[in-house]
C-alpha cells in the first residue's frame, strides 16, 4: 500500500464515517453506470444488426434504381442535362426527431414529400413510363437511405457515449474505489494504533496510582504505630483535599 | 437558418452523373437563392480539391442533414470523411454504377469492424 494513493484526510472517526458513505456512493454509481453501459450496448448491437441488413437492402434497391434509370435513358435519350438544369426546390426533405435512450438523445430522420414533382412533364414525348419507374425506384432508395442515415447517426452517437460510459465505469472500478478502500484501511489502522496507545497509557496511570496508595498506607500505618493507643480518629475530608499529581511527580 | 431547420432539411449528393440524375429525379435537388445546388456531379475531369471543397461546404451548411456520396468518390477524399466525426450531417456511402459496394472500405463499418462476423454481409 503506497502512502500517496489515498485521499488526504485526517484519520478520525468522523472522517471514517464520511469515507464509508463515499465508498457506498461510489459502489452505487458504479453499478448504475454499468447498467447504463449494458443498456447502451444492447441498443448498439441492435442498431448494428439493422445497419447491416439495411446496407445489403440498399445495395439491392440501388441496383434496381440504376437499372431503371438506364432503361429510361435508353427510351428517351439523354435526359440528364434536362434534369440537372431544371432543379428548383427539393420535393423530398428530411425531418429530424429525437429519441431518448438512457439519457442519450439520438436523432431519427424521417423523409417526407414537400411540394409537387418538378419533372412531371419530362419524357412526355417518349419514355414517360420508364422515367416514372425510375422516379419511383429512386424514391424508394431515398427512403431507405434516410433510414440508414438515421441508424448510422445513432450508431456514431452511441459509439461515443458507450466509450465515455465505459471509461467512467473503469475509472470508478480501478481508481476511485481502491483509493477509497486504501483510505479506509489507513484510517482504521491509525485509529487502532491510537486505541492501543490509550490503553497502554491508562494501564500506566493505574500502576502509578496503586504505588502511591501503597506508600500512603505505609506512612499512615507508621504514624498510627507512633501514636500508640490512640483510637481511630474519624477522617476529615479536608485533611488532604489536594489531589495528588499523578503523572508529573 | 433556424427557419430552414424547422422546414425540414435537405439531402446532398456527391457522385457520378447517373447517381446525381437519379436522385435529383427522385426529388432531392434544390437550388437555393445563391444559385448553389445541393448536388455535385463528379466526372473524370473533376479534381480532388474541388470535391473536397464541396464536401466541406456541405458539412458547413446547416440545412443539410444527410450527405450521400459515391463510394469511389469517397475513396478520393477518405481523409476528409474520416475526420468528420459529428453525428449531423451524416455521411452515407452508396454504391455507384461502375463500382460495386465494398463494405470493408466504409468509414462507419470499419469502425464497427470486429463487432460482427463477416458472414453477416452475404
Amino acid at each position: 500500500m503506497s502512502d500517496k494513493d489515498r485521499l488526504n484526510v485526517f484519520p478520525s472517526r468522523m472522517a471514517l464515517a464520511i469515507i464509508k458513505t463515499r465508498l457506498k456512493g461510489a459502489q452505487k454509481g458504479h453499478s448504475l453506470l454499468k447498467k447504463k453501459a449494458d443498456a447502451l450496448t444492447l441498443r448498439f448491437r441492435m442498431i448494428l444488426r439493422k445497419i447491416i441488413t439495411t446496407k445489403t437492402e440498399v445495395g439491392e434497391v440501388m441496383k434496381t434504381a440504376q437499372f431503371s434509370l438506364a432503361e429510361a435513358k435508353f427510351t428517351c435519350g439523354d435526359i440528364s442535362l434536362v434534369i440537372l438544369q431544371n432543379v428548383t426546390k427539393a420535393a423530398v426533405k428530411v425531418k429530424s426527431k429525437k429519441e431518448n435512450v438512457v439519457g442519450v438523445t439520438l436523432p431519427i430522420f424521417e423523409s417526407y414529400q414537400d411540394g409537387g414533382d418538378t419533372y412531371e412533364l419530362t419524357g412526355l414525348a417518349r419514355g414517360g413510363q420508364q422515367i416514372d419507374k425510375a422516379k419511383k425506384s429512386y424514391g424508394k432508395a431515398i427512403t431507405l437511405l434516410v433510414e440508414l442515415a438515421s441508424l448510422q447517426t445513432s450508431f456514431i452517437t452511441l459509439d461515443e457515449v458507450i466509450k465515455i460510459t465505459n471509461r467512467r465505469v473503469n475509472a470508478i472500478e480501478h481508481v476511485i474505489i481502491p483509493k477509497i478502500e486504501r483510505t479506509l484501511a489507513y484510517i482504521s489502522s491509525e485509529l487502532d494504533e491510537r486505541d492501543r496507545e490509550e490503553f497502554y497509557r491508562l494501564k500506566k496511570v493505574q500502576e502509578k496510582k496503586k504505588k502511591i496508595k501503597a506508600q500512603e498506607e505505609a506512612i499512615k500505618r507508621a504514624q498510627l504505630a507512633e501514636k500508640g493507643g490512640h483510637g481511630e480518629e474519624a477522617p476529615s475530608i479536608f485533611d488532604d483535599f489536594k489531589d495528588p499529581d499523578i503523572l508529573f511527580d | 437558418m433556424a427557419l430552414a431547420a424547422a422546414r425540414g432539411k435537405l439531402i446532398a449528393v456527391i457522385g457520378d452523373e447517373d447517381t446525381c440524375v437519379g436522385f435529383v429525379l427522385g426529388g432531392l435537388g434544390e437550388m437555393n437563392k445563391n444559385r448553389t445546388s445541393n448536388f455535385m456531379v463528379v466526372d473524370k475531369n473533376t479534381s480532388i480539391g474541388e470535391i473536397e471543397e464541396t464536401f466541406k461546404n456541405y458539412l458547413k451548411r446547416d440545412d443539410i442533414a444527410i450527405i450521400l456520396i459515391n463510394q469511389n468518390v469517397a475513396e478520393m477524399i477518405r481523409h476528409v470523411i474520416d475526420s468528420h466525426d459529428l453525428p449531423i450531417p451524416s455521411v452515407l456511402e452508396i454504391p455507384s454504377k461502375d463500382s460495386p459496394y465494398d463494405p470493408s472500405k466504409d468509414s462507419i463499418l470499419r469502425r464497427a469492424k470486429g463487432m460482427f462476423a463477416a458472414e453477416d454481409f452475404r
